[in-house]
């Protein structure tokens, strides 16, 4: 074992986690954002409305991230009229294509949890509550969210998860985060087995920070469910 | 779309169209390639984890925990580099001097089938854990051996209760292949690259190859859903 070459190579890995973690961190916010729209649009009570959340949801779920990444990144730059707008400035850079992108594809994961989740809100508590006289944000508030919250919370840290693998696509436009790191090393010193273990081993590791942070949002949030 | 663009997509002298159709073939026959490993190592996984012995048990999990945590692109580029240099060591050592690399069609398939290998287990171990006990036990009363038993209850019941994830997974093993465009295999996404190359029109191009990703995936998931509609009548009451 080379242990210099293996701590020096996870030295220069571990620069690329602020990276992974921003786009990570970033990505998940503004897709529950959107997610959120569009599952409230997957209810919506007109059809047409309905019809357009399911193909939103459809079209990300149903092409590769690579091609969509690659759409936005080179696609893009190939239309007049965003080259002259103002947010060309954002699409010129390989960083903000990249959240553009992981936030699209994320937020169409996501709709269907959210979907899923206030789906699965029993009817009856809803009519007892209606029955009670809530409506409306109360109603939301107070019944449907909360018990949304128990349903989906697992199932979107799963999504967190995937989420995070996902960012190691931005390697690919030229972002250097661990993955793009990983493979500028491989480049210059042919010791692949070595690196990509050693990355593996950081996504691993975040993978794991993320499960916590879930136990521990669901510990917080949902302490009912503690046994 | 203008008409031109039309020329470029399409089927005539000046078109792509005939080379995109090759490569969205060569883009399923990898997804097959890659489903079926993946099909043989999540039996084998499943095995694993089902088993009572503790210790493969624990492959069985270190299996499905590392191959689902860590990035796919992660495990192309290891087998690619890795594969590569493994081999040209093993030449070396026979006494053949050189650089010798394996087809990137076959690192990439064996990578993408190791990962959906991992979620593939997952499918099969909790499809088996759904079995209803009561036919395995009256299987054995009516003197089955393992292999009929295996054969006769376990095995067909097991993939139609694993037949809606299995189809989930196949959609993502399709996507994913996707990153054999990385390594070099003129699939789908990388003619499209060059199409793009060639032309100045990656939008074109790369929207034409987001059109056919979305088309092999509805017809195989219609296809999917029809089969599991059909075998799943005798549950129907």
């Amino acid at each position: 074992m080379d242990w210099p070459f293996l701590a020096r190579t996870a030295g220069e890995l571990l620069t690329g986690v602020p990276l992974t973690l921003q786009l990570t961190g970033i990505a998940l916010c503004a897709g529950f954002v959107l997610a959120a729209s569009v599952a409230a649009l997957a209810h919506n009570r007109l059809a047409p409305l309905r019809w357009l959340a399911r193909l939103y949801v459809g079209l990300f779920q149903g092409t590769p991230l690579l091609v969509q990444i690659f759409i936005i990144y080179y696609g893009f730059g190939q239309i007049e009229y965003l080259r002259s707008s103002f947010l060309w400035p954002f699409l010129a850079q390989a960083y903000w294509c990249a959240i553009i992108a992981l936030s699209l594809n994320t937020s169409a994961y996501g709709a269907e949890i959210i979907r899923g989740a206030i789906a699965a809100v029993p009817r009856n508590e809803i009519e007892a509550a209606q029955a009670m006289g809530m409506s409306g944000f109360l109603l939301r508030r107070r019944i449907i969210w909360p018990q949304a919250l128990r349903y989906g919370l697992a199932n979107y840290g799963n999504e967190a998860i995937l989420l995070l693998k996902a960012t190691s696509l931005a390697s690919v436009i030229t972002l250097m985060d661990v993955t793009g790191i990983a493979y500028r090393l491989v480049s210059k010193t042919y010791r692949s087995e070595e690196i990509f273990t050693i990355s593996g081993m950081i996504y691993l590791s975040l993978t794991f920070v993320i499960v916590g942070c879930v136990h521990m949002l669901e510990r917080w949030l949902l302490p009912r469910n503690r046994v | 779309m203008n008409t031109s663009s039309l020329t470029l997509v399409g089927f005539g002298p000046d078109g792509w169209g005939k080379l995109l159709v090759i490569a969205a073939g060569l883009t399923l026959i990898a997804a097959l390639c890659s489903f079926a490993i993946g099909g043989l190592l999540g039996t084998a996984g499943a095995a694993l984890k089902l088993s009572s012995a503790p210790l493969l048990r624990w492959i069985g999990t270190f299996y499905t925990t590392v191959l689902r945590g860590i990035p796919e692109i992660l495990i192309v580029y290891l087998f690619y580099f890795g594969g590569s240099l493994a081999l040209t060591h093993l030449m070396h050592l026979a006494g053949f001097p050189g650089f010798f690399s394996l087809p990137s069609f076959v690192i990439g398939v064996v990578a993408i089938g190791l990962v959906s290998g991992a979620y593939q287990t997952e499918a099969y171990r909790s499809a088996y854990l759904r079995l209803d006990r009561g036919q395995i036990e009256a299987g054995k009363a009516c003197g089955m051996s393992r292999t009929v038993l295996l054969w006769r209850i376990i095995a067909p019941q097991t993939l139609r209760f694993a037949l809606p994830a299995l189809g989930n997974i196949w959609q993502s093993v399709l996507k994913e292949t996707a990153l054999l465009s990385i390594i070099g295999l003129v699939e789908l996404l990388r003619q499209s690259t060059i199409a793009s190359g060639a032309t100045r029109q990656p939008l074109l191009f790369y929207g034409t190859a987001a059109l056919l990703y979305l088309l092999m995936g509805q017809l195989t998931g219609f296809g999917i859903r029809s089969v599991e509609k059909r075998l799943g009548r005798c549950w129907e009451r």
